[in-house]
């Protein structure tokens, strides 16, 4: 039986950055990391890249070959952790293996939702959710085997779209089905989302709004045809299922471990359970903007809050000041940035500010002077300040009419905040 | 982990004459040379600066080299890296394609997108090739100068 300082489950943003930010405290306590994926490292959005031909096998990984080697990470690779004792404060793999711990941090992501479609379970090939880098090698092989030139994706949010952009990098036709009356719903406006659409349209895909698939026809187990609500049917000779992920709860299921959509953790990003850490798209933590918690399944959350959690675990106090949802993605060419609540509910005090032309589209959700929200399409030079004015809570009513400006940087700033921010960091400007 | 040199900003000094891009754009272009960077080279290096004038008030912005740098942790393909020997937040070209996550992620904005060659993100790196940056080399009234970790001022001459 193996017995670990520091125990990690989970491979990918939020686990890595628990393994640097451990190692910036605690140089020494053994550091045991477990992925049922069979891969050393790789970064999960990179897999449309990856589809799409433009990044390479090699070219995956965020931390280098020698990243674990370095810090003094054994890592447990292709085997799952099936079950946790919090009482024994072991976990136990899929081959049997008992590992113990003295802390632990739960980082197992999320897993892809499927709705309930007729004929889906008769389907063993074609089918595809698109998460992983398996996905994505899946996806490409069976492209290649049956010379796959149509697709259908259900799902237009952004592992939908990105999945799409993949497709048609590589010659596929792609058909979206999308709920909802519109696509990235959850993240854009209606404006930003109109106008990605279109994008979308003149590369060549067509969407489908308001609609969802009901059925799945498959011919010797391949998935031939997807049969709509509505009752229209389309060719689908390959099929991408992309309608969102949820945390993967599986380990903690049986466990004292409270979570309520993921596993809920205190502002040292601690479990319910003494010396349980969670991170990353399965923890449900502090949100900015709101004060209440979520789960904000978004790179930059994870790895703050895989960082978070592991400098609490080597003994370093940190709070987690907590983030609000940010995005950047770029599809059919068109960059677009955005941040915290974009489509606040009409009638509550907000206040948007939003400007148009030809390549570009901006809009800024103030509440009571303060910056909630912002997109950025097209255009997203300089868009980070945003996030810095939504993150220190400043008090826009001094520049306001600057804040669509395009010229707009740190000049129209209270000087004041000016030179705060910058000597923050032991600057003065 | 060693803290960086930083480049402190002087704005009281800026008398927004913008030599500090031109070198700049000179030391990160292929020949050095500033009249073969400026009507040679093709494309043109993105400045690692973002020039601010309004009225009378001017300055010259560049990376922070910032000690928990949000655009490290927004990377999602590692080519954003502390340099364990300077301090310094340096930025691998090669790795990068361009998704701006750090762009999103810095709360100073002086990350640029590059269109040239191919599309990444651009930023300073303190001309860490010629050990001097050049900005504050060729500010002519020191409104850019060099400090080192104990923020005491560095000369190009003792370099």
């Amino acid at each position: 039986m193996t017995r670990s300082r520091y125990l990690i489950i989970g491979n990918s943003t939020a686990g890595v950055a628990a393994i640097e930010a451990i190692r910036q405290v605690d140089g020494k306590g053994a550091i045991t990391v477990v992925s049922d994926e069979d891969v050393v490292n790789y970064s999960r959005p990179l897999i449309s890249y990856y589809l799409g031909g433009r990044v390479s096998e090699e070219r995956m990984a965020f931390r280098d070959r020698r990243f674990y080697e370095r810090n003094g990470v054994t890592l447990i690779l292709g085997r799952k952790a099936e079950e946790l004792d919090v009482e024994g404060r072991k976990v136990v793999l899929s081959d049997g293996t008992s590992l113990h711990y003295g802390k632990l941090l739960i980082a197992t992501g999320g897993r892809p939702i499927i709705p309930p479609m007729d004929g889906l379970q008769k389907v063993r090939e074609g089918a595809f959710t698109f998460t992983r880098l398996s996905d994505a090698k899946g996806i490409l092989g069976y492209i290649r085997e049956n010379e796959v030139e149509e697709a259908v994706v259900l799902g237009a949010g952004l592992i939908g779209l990105k999945a799409t952009e993949g497709l048609v990098e590589r010659g596929v036709k792609v058909t979206i089905v999308e709920l909802a009356d519109r696509i990235l719903a959850n993240t854009l406006d209606r404006e930003a989302s109109a106008i990605l659409e279109r994008a979308l349209g003149d590369w060549g895909c067509k969407v489908i709004k308001e609609d969802t698939i009901s059925r799945v026809v498959s011919s010797r187990g391949k998935v031939r045809e997807v049969v709509l609500r509505s009752g229209r049917s389309l060719s689908a000779p390959l099929l991408v299922i992309a309608v969102g992920v949820r945390p993967n709860l599986e380990l903690v299921e049986d466990t004292p471990i409270s979570y309520d959509r993921g596993i809920t953790v205190d502002e040292h990003m601690r479990t319910s359970v003494e010396d349980v850490y969670a991170a990353g798209d399965v923890a449900q933590a502090k949100d900015f903007l709101s004060g209440w918690s979520s789960v904000i399944a978004v790179w930059p959350v994870a790895f703050r809050q895989g960082k978070v959690a592991g400098w609490n675990m080597a003994g370093r106090e940190v709070r987690y000041e907590g983030l609000f949802p940010m995005n950047s993605v770029e599809l059919a060419g068109i960059p677009t940035i955005s941040f915290g609540t974009t489509t606040p509910p009409e009638a509550d005090g907000y206040e948007i500010l939003t400007r148009r032309d030809e390549e570009s589209y901006r809009k800024i959700v103030l509440k009571e002077n303060r910056l909630v929200g912002a997109i950025f399409l097209g255009r997203i030079e300089r868009a980070g300040i945003f996030s810095g004015l939504i993150r220190d809570g400043i008090d826009v009513s001094s520049f306001k009419e600057e804040l669509l400006s395009d010229d707009f940087g740190l000049l129209v700033l209270p000087a004041e905040y000016r030179k705060h921010m910058v000597t923050g960091e032991g600057m003065e400007v | 982990m060693r803290k960086p040199k930083r480049i402190i900003i002087r704005e009281e000094y800026c008398m927004g004459c913008r030599l500090c891009e031109v070198y700049c754009i000179t030391q990160h272009s292929k020949s050095k040379d500033i009249i073969k960077a400026y009507r040679g080279e093709e494309p043109r290096p993105v400045s690692g600066i973002y020039f601010e004038e309004k009225g009378f008030v001017s300055f010259a912005l560049q990376c922070r080299h910032c000690d928990d740098a949000p655009c490290l942790e927004a990377c999602i393909t590692g080519a954003m890296y502390r340099d364990e020997s300077t301090g310094m937040v340096l930025h691998d070209r090669e790795r990068c394609v361009g998704c701006w996550m750090c762009i999103m992620a810095c709360p100073y904005g002086v990350v640029k997108p590059d269109f040239g060659e191919r599309k990444v993100a651009s930023k300073c790196d303190l001309c860490i090739e010629a050990e001097f940056p050049a900005c504050v080399e060729h500010c002519p009234n020191e409104a850019i100068v060099l400090v080192d970790e104990e923020g005491e001022r560095i000369y190009k001459e003792a370099v």
